[in-house]
This record gives C-alpha cells, sequence and structure tokens, in this order.
C-alpha cells in the first residue's frame, strides 16, 4: 500500500465533507493510504496574502515542514486554494533567499523544501486511475462539464496542467469512467472565491454565467476538483438562480464522487447527501449498481 | 554664506517602491486592457487593472493616493487570469497583494472594502486562535465586525443539517507556535 | 628607425566624456618612436583627416595610429587619408578607444589610463605592419536570386533588365510569394494578381532569367564576384518541356483532398498539382508525400492519361552547379496560424482565421470566388471581429516586436467585408494604429469613417463559441476600460509575421548573420540597409523584417542597385589581408587543409628545375581566402601566418602589455 501525505484543509473537515468522503474512498479502491498531517494549520487561504505576505508563507510552510518531518515527498492537497498556497510558499522558499531564512525562525522548524503539494487531479492520475481502470464497472452514461476555475490553471509556474486555457486533464477522467465530457466555455473562468461571504451577490453573477453556460449546453452535471469552487456553485445556487431566467438545477459534484460513481460506490458513503443542489435526477439517470466499500 | 542651493527631493513614487519590494515593473503595462477584458471583476472596479497601473505610472502623489483609496485593489481574487494573458506579463495580482497592505499601513482603505478587510481579519483571527478556520467562529466574529446581522442566515441552518458546520472549533495542539507566527508576522509588517 | 604619428579622436563627447584624451595624447607623444601625438574633436571630418595626411608628410612617418572609434566604422577612412598623403594604407592602424573603452567604464584615471595602454598597444604593433597591396580577382557578372516573391521577382527584372544574367531559385512549384495569394492591396485596393501576373510572366519569358522552380539551395561557396552555388532541383515528377500544361492529369488524379498550401488550407488540391491558375510556370508537379504511386508503389493513372507522356515517376533530384557573382535573398516570411493562440480557441474554432486565410475568401481566385463565406458551414458572416497584433508585441507568448504589415491589413479586410456586405458589422480591436506611409492613415480613415468600421481599443482576452456564434470578449480602453463582448459569425487575427522556418539554416549556408527572430540581418540598420555583412550578398523583401509590397519593391530595387553597381567594374579590388605560406617551413602536413572553413587551402608541388618533386606544400587561394586565421592557429611548423596580423604584430602587442612601463605618471 502507498502512503502519501494528506493536507484535507478547512474546507474538508466543514463544508466540502463529501470531498473527503470520496476521496478517501477512492483512495482506498486504489489501495492509497492518505496519511493526515499531524496538527496540520489552516493555509492561511485569501486573508493571509490579502493582508500580510510574511504571514501568507508563513502559514503553509508550517504544514510543508510538518510532512518533511513525517517523510513525506508528496502532499496531497485536494483543495485547489489550499493547494495555491502551499505550493506558492515552496516556491518562495525556494526562489527567495529572504524566506529561506526568514521561515524556519518564524515557524520554529527546519524546512528543507523537500515536500511537495500535488493537486487531486496529478494525485488521481498519478496513484489513481491505473489501479481503478479495470474497477470502472458502472459506466456514467451521462454529460459532464468540466469545471476547473483559477486556481488549477493560474498562474502558470504553480499549475502542472497543459493546454491551462483549454485544459482536457478531467475531460480524460471523465471519459475513462464512461462519460461524456462536454466542450464548453467557462472551464476556467472564475467563480467568486473568496467573496462568497462578503460580496455574494457578485459570486451569484459569476457562477450563473458558468451554470448557465454548462446547462444549456446539455451537461448533467458540472464536475469540480476544488471546495470553494463546489460551495460556490451548490450553496450559493438561490443567489445565482437570481441571474437567471430559469431555476438553474444542475449539481455540481466533485471529481471524486464521480470516480467513486463509476467504482460502483454507494452515493450517500460519496457524500451526495451533503449537496443543496440534489444530484438525484442524475443518479438516477446513470442506474447505477452499487457495491459495498 | 550658506544658500540653499537643493531643490526638495520628491516623495518615492509607490512604482518604485513595488519595484524594490516585490521586483514587479509597474512600466512594462502598455495599456493594452487585455486585463481589464479578461478580468471577472473589472465591471464591478472602479478602477480596472488596466487603469490601475496607469495610476502607477504616472507616479504623482495624487495618483498613488487614488489607487491605494480605489475598491478595485479590494475586490481583486488573484485569479490571475489578467498575468496569465498579459502579453507583457505584468503579474498584477502580486502588485494588488502589494497595494492591499500598503492601503491598510497608509490608512487610505476605501470604506466599502471595510467588509473585506473585516471578514480577512475575522478569518485570521480563528486561525490565530485555533490553527485551524471555525466557519461558526468566522461568520460570527464577521456579523459583530460588519454589523451584518442578517447575512447568510438562511443558509447556516442547512449547512449545520448537512453536517457542514461545526459549532465547536477544532483546536489543533500546536496553537502556541501559531500565535507567534503572527506576533511575529505582524511585527515585521508594522516595520517596515 | 620607426617614425609613428599617433592622433586621439574625442569622437565628439563619445570618448572624451570619459577618457582624458588630450592626456593620451601627451602621454603617448613619450612611447619609443612616437614622433608625432595630437587630439582632436573629430579625427573623421575633412580637418582632422588634413592632420594627419599633414603630419605623414611634415613628420616623415612610417606608421599611423587613430585612437578613435571601431575599426569597423572608419578604419577605411583613415586608411585611404593615409594612402592619399603617400603612405601604404597597411601603415595605418587604429586603437579602439570607443567601444573598447570610453563606452564601457566611467569617468576615471583608469580610464584615460587603459586608453593610454590601447594606445600603446597598436604603436607597437604598427612597428611591424608591412606595406601590403590591394588583390585583384574577376567577377562573374551573373546574379542569383533567391525566392521568386514580388521581392525576388523586383530585384530579378531589374538586374536583367540592366543587362545582367540572373538565375532565380523558388522552393514552391510556383513563383509569386505571399503577394499571389492577396486579394486586393492597400492603399489602394488593386487587385493583386492583375499587377502581379504580368510580371511573373515576365520573369519566366525573359531572355536573361534562368528560373528553377521547386528548387532549393543546397550549399555556396566563394566570396563576392566568385560565388559557386549548388542548386537542388527538386524531382517534379513532370518533364516540364515536354507537358503541355493540359492538367488531364490533375483532373484523373484520384488523390483529391489535400490541404491546399496557396488557399491558406481552405480549400484542397490532388497529389499532382498546380498551385493557382496563373501559376508560373504553369506545369504540374507531383507531391510525393501524398501520392499513391509514391507511397504505394500502384497507381499510375496521371501517366496512363497524360498525352505527352510527360510524366516521369523514376526522375531524381539534380543538383546542379552554378557560378555567380553576387546573391539577393528575397525569400520573404511567415504568419503565425490560429491555432497557435491558447485564450483564442487553440485553432478549435474554425471560424477564427488568419489574415492569408481572409485573403483567400476575398480573393475572386479563391476557394469560394470571392464570396465571404465561413470554412465552418459555408455561410456568409453577417458580423466579423479581427483582432490587431495577434501575436505581435507579446513578448510572452508571440514575439516582442510589431509585425507592421497587419495594421494596413487589417483596415482593408474590414473595408473588403464591408464593400461586400454594406449591413454587415466589422469590428477591429487594435492597440495602436500603425499606418505610417503615404496615403495609409487615410486608408484606414476611410475604413472607419466611409465603411463605418468600428473600431475598439483595447486587446480581445479570449473568444468562445456559444450557439454558432463566436464570443470575443475584448475591452473598450477608451471608454474607461469598459469590458465589451461581441457576437462575431467569424473572426480574424492578424497574426505576427515571422521568418520562415528555414531561414536559419539558409542564413547558415550563405554565411550571413540574422537576427534574434531569424529575419536576415542588414550591414548596417540606417546606412546599408540592404547589403549583409557578407559582400556580395544582398536582401530584398521581407526576409529582412516584415515589411508591404512598397516596401518590399523599394528594397528590391535598391539591391538591384547595388548588384547592377558591382557588375559595372570588371574586377574587384579584395583587401589583402589573407594567410600565405612559408614553403621553406611547411612540411606538407594538410593539418591546415582540413580545418580551412573556406576551402581556400590547395597542394602545391615544389620541384627542381629538372622536374623533380622536392615536395608538396599548401597553398592559399586568395580568391577564396577570408583572414580567418584558424590555419595559422593550427599550423604545427608556424609557416603560416595572416598579412596585416603577422604573428610578429601579434607579438609585439602582447609583449607590449606585459612590459608595461610607466610613461608621464599615469
Ligand atoms: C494577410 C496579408 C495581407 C497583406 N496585404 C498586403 C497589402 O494589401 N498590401 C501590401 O503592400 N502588402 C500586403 N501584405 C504584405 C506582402 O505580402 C509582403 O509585403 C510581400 O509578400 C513581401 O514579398 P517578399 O517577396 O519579400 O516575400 P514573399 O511574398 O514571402 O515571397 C518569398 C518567396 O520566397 C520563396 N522562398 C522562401 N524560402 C525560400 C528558400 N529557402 N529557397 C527558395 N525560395 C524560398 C517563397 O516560396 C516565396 O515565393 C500582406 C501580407 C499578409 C500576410
Ligand atoms: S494586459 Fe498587461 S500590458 Fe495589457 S493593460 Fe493589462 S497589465 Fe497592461
Ligand atoms: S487577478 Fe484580480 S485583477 Fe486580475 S483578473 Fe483576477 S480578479 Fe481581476
Ligand atoms: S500517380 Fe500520384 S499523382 Fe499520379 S494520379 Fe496517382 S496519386 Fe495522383
Ligand atoms: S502593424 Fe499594427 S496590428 Fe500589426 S503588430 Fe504592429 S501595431 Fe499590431
Amino acid at each position: 500500500m502507498t502512503k502519501i501525505g494528506y493536507f484535507p484543509g478547512c474546507s474538508l473537515n466543514g463544508t466540502a465533507k463529501e470531498y473527503d468522503l470520496s476521496l478517501k474512498a477512492i483512495a482506498r479502491f486504489a489501495d492509497v493510504e492518505l496519511v493526515e498531517l499531524n496538527d496540520w494549520n489552516c493555509c492561511g487561504a485569501t486573508a493571509a496574502h490579502s493582508l500580510n505576505s510574511t504571514l501568507a508563507v508563513a502559514l503553509p510552510a508550517r504544514n510543508l515542514a510538518i510532512a518533511e518531518r513525517m517523510g513525506f515527498d508528496e502532499i496531497l492537497v485536494p483543495c485547489a486554494a489550499c493547494y495555491s498556497r502551499l505550493a506558492q510558499a515552496l516556491y518562495e522558499i525556494k526562489s527567495d533567499e529572504k524566506y529561506r531564512t526568514k521561515i524556519p525562525q518564524l515557524i520554529e522548524m527546519e524546512i528543507k523544501g523537500t515536500a511537495n503539494p500535488i493537486t487531486v487531479l496529478d494525485f488521481i492520475n498519478k496513484y489513481v486511475l491505473d489501479k481503478i481502470k479495470d474497477k470502472l464497472t458502472n459506466k456514467l452514461n451521462a454529460k459532464f462539464a468540466c469545471y476547473y476555475g483559477c486556481l488549477l490553471t493560474r498562474p502558470e509556474h504553480l499549475s502542472t496542467i497543459e493546454r491551462r486555457e483549454d485544459p482536457l486533464v478531467m475531460e480524460q477522467i471523465v471519459k475513462l469512467a464512461g462519460g461524456i465530457a462536454i466542450d464548453w466555455a467557462f472551464k476556467v473562468e472564475c467563480c467568486g472565491a473568496g467573496l462568497s461571504v462578503v460580496r455574494t451577490d457578485i459570486v451569484g453573477k459569476l457562477c450563473a454565467k458558468i451554470v448557465d453556460d454548462a446547462s444549456s449546453r446539455g451537461a448533467d452535471a458540472i464536475v469540480v476538483a476544488c471546495p470553494m469552487c463546489h460551495s460556490n456553485l451548490d450553496m450559493r445556487r438561490s443567489e445565482i438562480n437570481k441571474n437567471l431566467s430559469t431555476d438553474n438545477k444542475i449539481p455540481a459534484i466533485y471529481i471524486t464522487q464521480l470516480l467513486g460513481l463509476a467504482l460502483g460506490i454507494e452515493p450517500n458513503k460519496l457524500g451526495f447527501d451533503k449537496h443543496f443542489v440534489p444530484a438525484d435526477n442524475f443518479i438516477q439517470k446513470l442506474q447505477k449498481q452499487t457495491v459495498e466499500v | 554664506m550658506e544658500t540653499k542651493s537643493k531643490i526638495e527631493p520628491l516623495a518615492q513614487p509607490l512604482k518604485e517602491k513595488i519595484l524594490n519590494e516585490i521586483n514587479e515593473q509597474v512600466m512594462k503595462c502598455y495599456q493594452c486592457g487585455k486585463c481589464a477584458a479578461g478580468c471577472p471583476l473589472s465591471g464591478e472596479m472602479d478602477y480596472t487593472p488596466n487603469q490601475i497601473l496607469r495610476l502607477l505610472q504616472i507616479g504623482e502623489p495624487t495618483c498613488d493616493d487614488e489607487v491605494l483609496r480605489s475598491y478595485g485593489i479590494w475586490l481583486c481574487l488573484t485569479c490571475d487570469t489578467c498575468h496569465s494573458r498579459c502579453p507583457q506579463e505584468v503579474d498584477f495580482p502580486h502588485i494588488m497583494d502589494f497595494l492591499r497592505s500598503e492601503a491598510i499601513k497608509r490608512k487610505k482603505v476605501h470604506p466599502k472594502a471595510k467588509e473585506i478587510i473585516a471578514f480577512h481579519r475575522s478569518f485570521l483571527e480563528s486561525i490565530e486562535k485555533t490553527g485551524r478556520l471555525s466557519e461558526v467562529g468566522l461568520i460570527a466574529s464577521y456579523k459583530l465586525k460588519t454589523f451584518n446581522l442578517l447575512q447568510d442566515v438562511d443558509l447556516a441552518p442547512k449547512m449545520f443539517a448537512k453536517g457542514k458546520l461545526e459549532i465547536f472549533p477544532h483546536r489543533i495542539k500546536g496553537r502556541q507556535a501559531i500565535a507567534r507566527i503572527f506576533e511575529k508576522a505582524m511585527k515585521e509588517a508594522h516595520n517596515d | 628607425m620607426a617614425r609613428i604619428g599617433v592622433f586621439v579622436c574625442h569622437c565628439g563627447e563619445n570618448i572624451s566624456s570619459t577618457v582624458d584624451c588630450a592626456k593620451v595624447a601627451e602621454i603617448a607623444s613619450n612611447y619609443p618612436g612616437v614622433v608625432y601625438s595630437i587630439d582632436y574633436k573629430y579625427m573623421c571630418s575633412d580637418p582632422g583627416q588634413n592632420l594627419i595626411k599633414e603630419a605623414i608628410q611634415k613628420h616623415k612617418l612610417t606608421g599611423v595610429v587613430v585612437a578613435a572609434c571601431s575599426p569597423r566604422m572608419h578604419e577605411p577612412t583613415f586608411r585611404k587619408a593615409t594612402a592619399e598623403a603617400g603612405l601604404n594604407p597597411y601603415l595605418c592602424e587604429m586603437a579602439n578607444l570607443r567601444e573598447h573603452c570610453s563606452w564601457v567604464h566611467y569617468r576615471e584615471d583608469t580610464t584615460t589610463e587603459k586608453a593610454a595602454e590601447l594606445v600603446r598597444v597598436l604603436v607597437e604593433k604598427v612597428k611591424h605592419n608591412e606595406e601590403l597591396y590591394p588583390i585583384k580577382v574577376p567577377i562573374t557578372k551573373t546574379a542569383l536570386v533567391i525566392g521568386g516573391g514580388i521581392g525576388g521577382i523586383q530585384a530579378a527584372l531589374d538586374i536583367a533588365n540592366s543587362g545582367h544574367k540572373v538565375i532565380m531559385v523558388e522552393k514552391n512549384p510556383s513563383i509569386g510569394g505571399k503577394m499571389a495569394q492577396l486579394s486586393e492591396t492597400f492603399p489602394t485596393l488593386d487587385c493583386s494578381q492583375c499587377i502581379l501576373t504580368p510580371r511573373m510572366v515576365e520573369v519566366a519569358q525573359h531572355p536573361n532569367i534562368t528560373l528553377y522552380t521547386y528548387a532549393e539551395i543546397e550549399s555556396v561557396d566563394g566570396f563576392i564576384g566568385n560565388f559557386k552555388v549548388t542548386i537542388r532541383q527538386k524531382a517534379k515528377s513532370v518533364d516540364h518541356k515536354a507537358c503541355t500544361g493540359c492538367g488531364l492529369c490533375i483532373e484523373k488524379c484520384p488523390i483529391k483532398k489535400i490541404p491546399d498550401e496557396f488557399n491558406a488550407g481552405l480549400g484542397n488540391r490532388a497529389a499532382i498539382y498546380v498551385p493557382f491558375p496563373q501559376a508560373v510556370p504553369n506545369k504540374p508537379v507531383i507531391d510525393r508525400n501524398n501520392c499513391t504511386y509514391f507511397l504505394k508503389g500502384k497507381c499510375g493513372l496521371c501517366k496512363k492519361v497524360c498525352p505527352a507522356d510527360a510524366i516521369h515517376y523514376e526522375q531524381e533530384d539534380e543538383l546542379i552547379k552554378v557560378d555567380v557573382g553576387a546573391i539577393v535573398a528575397a525569400t520573404g516570411f511567415d504568419i503565425k496560424h490560429s491555432d497557435f493562440f491558447p485564450e483564442y480557441g487553440y485553432g478549435k474554432y474554425p471560424d477564427v482565421i488568419d489574415g492569408l486565410q481572409f485573403e483567400r475568401l476575398a480573393s475572386a481566385s479563391g476557394p469560394t470566388l470571392g464570396v465571404l463565406k465561413r470554412p465552418s458551414d459555408g455561410k456568409e458572416p453577417e458580423s466579423i471581429v479581427f483582432i490587431a497584433c495577434a501575436g505581435s508585441r507579446d513578448p510572452a507568448k508571440g514575439i516582442p516586436y510589431c509585425s507592421k504589415i497587419c495594421c494596413m491589413y487589417t483596415a482593408k479586410h474590414a473595408m473588403l467585408f464591408k464593400h461586400k456586405n454594406h449591413h454587415g458589422k466589422a469590428t477591429v480591436f487594435y492597440m495602436d494604429i500603425r499606418a505610417g506611409g503615404k496615403m495609409y492613415d487615410e486608408f484606414v480613415r476611410r475604413a472607419i469613417e466611409e465603411d463605418d468600421v468600428n473600431y475598439i481599443r483595447g486587446r480581445v482576452s479570449r473568444i468562445y463559441e456559444k450557439n454558432g456564434k463566436l464570443i470575443v470578449c475584448g475591452v473598450d480602453t477608451l471608454l474607461n476600460s469598459r469590458p465589451v463582448e461581441i457576437e462575431a459569425d467569424m473572426v480574424v487575427l492578424a497574426t505576427a509575421a515571422i521568418a520562415n522556418s528555414d531561414s536559419e539554416e539558409l542564413a547558415q549556408k550563405l554565411h550571413i548573420s540574422y537576427d534574434p527572430y531569424h529575419f536576415f540581418s542588414e550591414a548596417h540598420p540606417k546606412l546599408r540597409p540592404v547589403e549583409t555583412n557578407t559582400a556580395g550578398i544582398m536582401l530584398a523583401g521581407a526576409c529582412q523584417a516584415p515589411k508591404d509590397i512598397p516596401d518590399t519593391v523599394s528594397q528590391a530595387s535598391g539591391t538591384a542597385a547595388k548588384v547592377v553597381a558591382l557588375f559595372s567594374q570588371d574586377e574587384l579590388t579584395r583587401e589583402p589581408l589573407i594567410a600565405y605560406v612559408n614553403n621553406n617551413t611547411c612540411v606538407g602536413c594538410f593539418l591546415c587543409q582540413s580545418v580551412c572553413p573556406y576551402l581556400a587551402i590547395e597542394k602545391e608541388e615544389i620541384r627542381r628545375r629538372d622536374g623533380t618533386l622536392v615536395k608538396t606544400v599548401a597553398k592559399i587561394n586568395p580568391g577564396l581566402c577570408q583572414g580567418c586565421g584558424t590555419c595559422v592557429a593550427l599550423c604545427r611548423s608556424k609557416s603560416i601566418d595572416i598579412h596585416g596580423y603577422t604573428n610578429r604584430q601579434i607579438y609585439a602587442e602582447v609583449s607590449a602589455l606585459f612590459n608595461r612601463r610607466e610613461y608621464a605618471g599615469v
């Protein structure tokens, strides 16, 4: 069994529980043990880098240092926003002399920069797909709009994705799971991210364009790989629909939930009951058969 | 007899500070507007990214002031769309981060931005106290700071029902270490 | 005894702002052998040169050192002045106080000190200079023109019309270049083919022009006046002497779905093809990469139907050797294609096209016979967005320079669209409008004022497709940077003009230099814009930098004038700075022969009077030797030297540097 460092981040403990559940479920299928970093702390998110650049490096750096101590050279960071902060911190420490000396003093830990954060997409490609390829028994006969948002594709120096303006990695995963990945226009547009609470109106506007484009092109679900994108597209649906003429009901699901379904895992074990916009219709459409995990 | 022959030196323009401190070259921007065209928020901003850069390029104290007092710098989501498409590779979000902390330092924050800052502050307070983000704590503290007491009242019960709200925050063991990180980082921000 | 004169130039302030020139002259006057030393503001000026001439005569100088700018700039000037005063010009040397000293240092005592040292080194060298006499070589009065676009055509016709022979080599099956693909041309909107094709025919029929199409340059040796060129005539598989151009073969060829280069991929052609109806020569070639006969050994239909029995599958590439005296590079340019632009769809949308594709759609001879139809479904667009600077002025993803032609052709495109569809909506996104040129800005204004083309100042961030429309997301920076979204049926990208992909290779064959973008470099950006740094090789057209037709034609005529001027002499004088062999010490190992990049080293047999062989030694062909010195460095018996840079001269310079003495307490 492969072991890999796991940084769930605050969302996966709260608003994105289903992401955590489904990620762990598919990891089990792939024979990977996700070892949660000991006593990890919040990455600081937008708040830290908006207000204090030192904090923005130091908070994630503590997690990197913990991972190093635990002997991991890879840390799975399923939240794209956390990934971006951890990867940026690593980048700064590696490229900026100033941080190299300052950070260890701040976090009171040594840091060599040997633990590399990886995204959920890289994780799936590297550790999961090969292992589960033959177990994808439940072909997902539906149309999916793969949504990447900002932080998986930008900035360039942190992104591992090719064709950043029109990426196709998630599409390939969807295809492998038997689904149809549609071509659409809002794959890499911003969902409003951190303005969710303060300027919900803006998030509503931005997400309206996204869900509208996806559903008008016939998608049955939007597939995401970031809890921030998910909570904006899912929990903010009433705000979103204020900007649309119709009541848009297209569910937003995690890529891990999608793989879980394709593996035949029961939807509730993947956290589908936790969605604000129910995925029931869509799931029924898949005519699933389920297996016990 | 000694006469005063030197003319008063000019105040250091922000663009020089940006160059010295974060190594971004405002002068590279040639005002094509591609950033504003792609920015998800340029429609909401008082000054679009290229306009902010233009003000910085001019380098007059009044223009720098306008930049620091603008609302736009607080709306930026750091989505990096502008930067990734900029033909001149101007890392605008990086400059935005700098402008925000500069605006706070010089106490020139746009009145409407107070809410955004309050949110960020509440967020950081939550981390400072527990090491992680507690959503209940965050919302409560933010509401107290802004008096937006009714905001999202419909959301909370639903979240709670779906097991997405933890009433009691998780406190990490290294809370003291986190607090010390905060203390040192804050001190540093004040010193420069 | 040596009697050396030192002349220190201020070069205005170029040198004197950091070097104390008077001091340098003063120090130099103390160097052994120096009998005269002076400084002056502009040594290259008439009074400056007179200073040198008078000193040579008055002080009976045996050597001259001019301490000034780069010898590349003014060595000929000062050597000429020296000769005019009756001294052999090769007894004049230059110390480069500008590039090697004043421009690269601050004003400090050590800067002046370094300048004085540079002078001393040259004083020591010039003591060992010898009188040299220019070499005379004959000229082959035939010009080679590479590339048959409008640039090559103009140069070839001008040279041929002055009575000299021209050989033209074009890599495509027809001459004409990009101009043959254009619909109408700015700023007059005359039909491109109508003004071009008569000239193409003139080239083909001119008694002084030999045309090789479907041919490339294999190798180039020799030097100005005496180039030896090998041309690779690619196998056409069709005997053009026998072929009558009836076109039966093309009709019968079953392979018909090959994207047509001439129509910028918007149409198809057969495996045996003539690129376009007005092609010169108007006879087919077989594209072996796509022909069934060559791929699978079967088919042979064209051969069966050809009434003239002109199809020859067995034809092979042919190497043709020619002697020419001058070479004109006129290989033009290329453009970036629409699949290059990530945020504009990576070529995903068939209706996002490039400028050349638009030209083909608008051209009466194009795949749609001049009716603007969009590639995806053949519908006629009602709204077209034109995007200027697509990939130009874009250091991040494209090229940093301005492509120069696209502002104008974009205005033309918008106009042509509006002329074809009066109610259509034409939108141009631009950053600046660069319309410098006779009647150019008027042309752009006409597009805006008379044809109601909507110019929006701002760069487009992205394009996506929705319900059969292309949504173009831009901004209007003149309206408070307001975001704008335009629905378009077709988008035309004015994609960057770039150098040909094989230009670097050709430059290496020609031994000419090229810039960082792989365009060929001119000898001087202002004063020698048509020549290259390699004597006898000139440039015409867009292979030097993106250019429109008027500029291309002007440059081509300028180049022709240079060639004709060269051919007006019967022989050339060359600098005698070449290698020579000491027959007494040469052991005949011929290591030198194996390294000479110009193949200038031959074998010479030394025989006694009775004819018995004493030994075989190396001999330098003075016509070929470029004086690079590689052989000198390699010769184990130290038998080769270079005139003007003999070992003695170099040693004198080096030992001068090592044996520093204090002169006048600097
Ligand atoms: C979309 C578009 C529209 C334009 N519209 C206008 C207009 O309206 N008015 C105007 O004035 N200009 C216009 N131009 C510019 C015009 O096309 C150029 O000025 C002109 O083509 C330059 O001529 P050239 O002979 O230098 O190069 P080219 O036309 O590129 O010709 C070069 C020739 O050399 C050949 N060649 C290349 N490499 C080799 C090699 N290694 N060996 C042998 N042969 C080789 C090529 O096959 C070609 O035949 C336009 C350009 C574009 C792209
Ligand atoms: S895209 Fe870049 S160059 Fe263009 S206006 Fe914005 S910052 Fe300036
Ligand atoms: S990073 Fe900020 S300024 Fe740039 S496009 Fe995103 S929101 Fe706009
Ligand atoms: S032999 Fe080749 S060129 Fe001739 S008809 Fe057949 S495919 Fe066409
Ligand atoms: S000519 Fe005009 S469109 Fe072309 S690169 Fe220059 S400015 Fe841009």
